[in-house]
């Protein structure tokens, strides 16, 4: 039973978000269907759309599916956008350095360089966590400033385009060599070789945390760390773990960022959100979305991307500003987190009606005062 | 350098210091106050935001300072409720509510900046005391004094009442009997609850403060800058909250946090203008608060302890 409330409730934010969604449309003087049809239009309606839909997902699916492993592990990262910027520092760097590389041996190695680069940024708010009892939310946090300017120094400075050295100095490479640029698998559409990637690294993070010994110390940990380290399960290394997966998967959406742009550059707005598209935190919206399960988060993700170029698409044809859909992603995580008691309530009806009269003491044992990253984390497969 | 270590540029660097300061104290004094409940608000940089579009369109509209400020403080406030129905009493999760918010702020701010002014116009800044309509003359001789005259008058009233705020603050939290109630329900709520403490309602007015803080804090921004862009705030929010830990959930110390932050920005704006270190530096310069801020929580981590009930929902059972 839990399993089905558990899917209705998130589309219920959804519904109620979209609701939101419509009744800003409309003070706005358009027309909520006509938006409506034009999001869809601009998300699905040409197969080129489509791919540009699953590219937008990418990275989203990509911190999402890291956000579950940290989120599982009880261990909150809001450092996407720091691994993000990390990931794709150290893979850009890397092309930079040995541009001649063939591309069978290039493209792998800015994959890895991505995943070191973001891994290691996660490690540093892990290890601060685990030994220093540093919070990793104010961690990750400051990581991301440092990450920014760091990205801002290197790309006005080192890693700069030497075209621009004389001239507008825009802070950003050159075009990187195409040996590292993600081939497109169709053609004709922007559908890269970070699609499937990504995909398969959700499905890697799904046999991670339910497969294998590691996922189940981290969800042993991210359960109840008094009775995992009763178990002899160190609750250090695994919260250093925990932060690193999270971060090299990040670190990957950086990869991806950059060799799967059709620019096939770095580029910086001095910010974080001119490069990243703000996906460290759209990420996590996607995570929460799909439940925490990263199997869920794929179509969460697609569903989210297909937000972000449905709101561009409303934006062109209906004058809406796209920043709708970032006011949007806020309000569903809003909504969802906050059904997880509505969930909770659902769950206690439904068990009361499906089993026989233990009301009172059941009433009385569900667990409502249970941290709801606790109630998420709950097994659900 | 030498061109740096002159009286006039010193002092006009640390009160330029004092005045980027004051978003950073406006917004981790109500952050203080919220997470001595209890209660964590990770969304402060949306409700800054918000505040920040809010104050600047009123006066666009308006012209009135003490209007935008007002604006900013009635988002706040809303927001505060929002914030306080989802945490308190539907128990979600702070951090990712928090997220929520943000985002929510970010993106909405950005709209209807889009939608109602489109391309940014400068507004006229909040006035320093000098320019006060009808007292000004007052203050214009004490302005000009050495040294003492721009770094304490030579500020707008938005400073002023920040720095007023600090001491204010501590005596809310030490010596009246909601400070007394706020530090109870966010160190042992059940033990505040059975004494006849509500919970939900300290920790509802707490987060009140809060966000009307933040979104006065917002305002105050954009007026001083006199101008709105899409995420003006560029995680002085985020920051804020970071204070809070930083201070050790002491306004004092929240304030030289907070100082701190206003200091190394104002240096390095000064370094770069007059051509002393090369953008690129610059650039690592900016990290250095954050990176201070990381060293400074390693080492406090072991030494403070925060509100224990900090981000623990609160139900009777």
């Amino acid at each position: 039973m839990k399993r089905l409330t558990g899917g209705i409730v998130p589309l219920g934010a959804a519904l109620v978000a979209f609701l939101f969604g419509a009744i800003m449309i409309l003070t706005l003087g358009a027309s909520p269907v006509e938006g409506l049809g034009a999001m869809i239009d601009g998300a699905f309606g040409t197969g080129d759309r489509v791919a540009a839909t699953a590219v937008r997902a990418t990275p989203l699916l990509l911190v999402g599916a890291g956000i579950t492993i940290a989120f599982r592990a009880s261990v909150i990262n809001i450092g996407g956008e720091g691994q993000i910027i990390a990931g794709a520092l150290l893979s850009t760097a890397l092309a930079l350095a040995i541009p001649d590389t063939p591309k069978v041996l290039l493209i792998p190695l800015v994959i890895l360089a991505g995943i070191v680069g973001g891994g290691l940024w996660g490690a540093i708010p892990g290890v601060l966590k685990a030994y220093a009892s540093v919070n990793e939310i104010l961690s990750t946090i400051m990581l991301n400033i440092v990450a920014i300017q760091l990205m801002n120094y290197l790309l006005r400075g080192p890693m700069i385009d030497p075209v621009e050295v004389g001239t507008s100095r825009i802070p950003q490479t050159e075009r990187l060599t195409d040996n590292a640029a993600f081939p497109t698998l169709i053609e004709g559409t922007r559908l890269h070789l970070g699609v499937p990637m990504a995909v398969l690294a959700a499905i890697i993070v799904y046999v991670i945390l339910f497969r294998t010994p590691l996922g189940f110390r981290l969800r042993a940990v991210g359960h109840n760390p008094d009775a995992a380290r009763a178990a002899g399960i160190s609750v250090e290394r695994n919260i250093v773990s925990a932060l690193s997966m999270s971060g090299a998967l990040c670190g990957l959406a950086g990869v991806v960022l950059v060799f799967g742009s059709e620019s096939l550059r770095l580029v910086t707005d001095g910010g974080s959100a001119g490069f990243t598209g703000s996906a460290g935190f759209n990420g996590i919206v996607a995570a929460l979305f799909g439940g925490l399960h990263p199997l869920w988060t794929i179509p969460s993700s697609f569903l989210f991307g297909s937000l972000l170029t449905g709101a561009t698409e409303l934006q062109r044809e209906l004058q809406i500003p796209n920043a709708l859909a970032i006011a949007l992603n806020g309000l569903i995580v809003l909504f969802v987190v906050s059904s997880d008691k509505v969930r909770n309530w659902l769950d206690l009806r439904l068990d009361r009606s499906m089993s026989t009269p233990r009301s009172e003491t059941a009433e009385a044992a569900v667990p409502l005062e249970t941290d709801d990253l606790e109630e998420a984390l709950e097994e659900t497969t | 350098m030498s061109q740096f270590f002159t009286v006039s540029v010193l002092v006009a660097t640390l009160a330029t210091a004092i005045k980027f300061a004051v978003p950073y104290l406006l917004a981790a004094l109500g952050e203080t106050i919220g997470q001595r409940s209890g209660v964590l608000n990770l969304g402060v940089d949306g409700i800054m935001l918000l505040g920040a579009f809010g104050g600047y369109y009123t006066v666009i509209q308006t012209g009135s300072h003490l209007q935008g400020i007002l604006v900013g403080l009635g988002i706040g406030l809303a927001i505060g409720i929002v914030y306080a129905y989802v945490t308190v009493f539907l128990h979600a999760q702070q951090g990712i509510s928090g997220i929520g918010i943000f985002l929510f702020g970010l993106g909405f701010s950005d709209l209807l900046f889009q939608e109602l002014v489109g391309t940014p116009k400068p507004i006229r800044p909040l006035p320093t005391l000098d320019k006060l309509p009808g007292v000004g003359g007052i203050f214009e001789p004490l302005v000009d004094i050495d040294i003492v005259g721009p770094l304490l008058f030579d500020h707008n009233l938005m400073t002023y009442m920040a720095f007023l705020l600090v001491p204010a603050t501590t005596w809310l939290l030490m010596k009246t009997t909601f400070g007394m109630n706020v530090r109870a329900v966010g160190e042992n709520p059940q033990a505040a609850d059975s004494l006849g403490v509500s919970v939900a309602k300290t920790r509802l007015i707490a987060i009140l403060i809060g966000s009307s803080l933040a979104g006065i804090a917002g305002a105050t921004l954009s007026l001083q800058l006199a101008i709105f862009q899409h995420n003006l705030t560029n995680g002085i929010g985020f920051i804020a909250v970071a204070l809070v830990y930083f201070g050790a959930w002491r306004p004092r110390w929240v304030m030289a946090g907070a100082l701190l932050y206003g200091l190394v920005t104002a240096t390095r704006i000064r370094w770069q203008s007059l051509d002393i270190i090369p953008q690129g530096a610059s650039d690592i310069a900016a990290m250095a608060p954050a990176i201070i801020t990381i060293l400074a929580l390693v080492l406090l981590a072991s030494r403070v302890r925060g509100p224990a009930a900090l981000t623990r929902p609160f139900s009777r059972h």
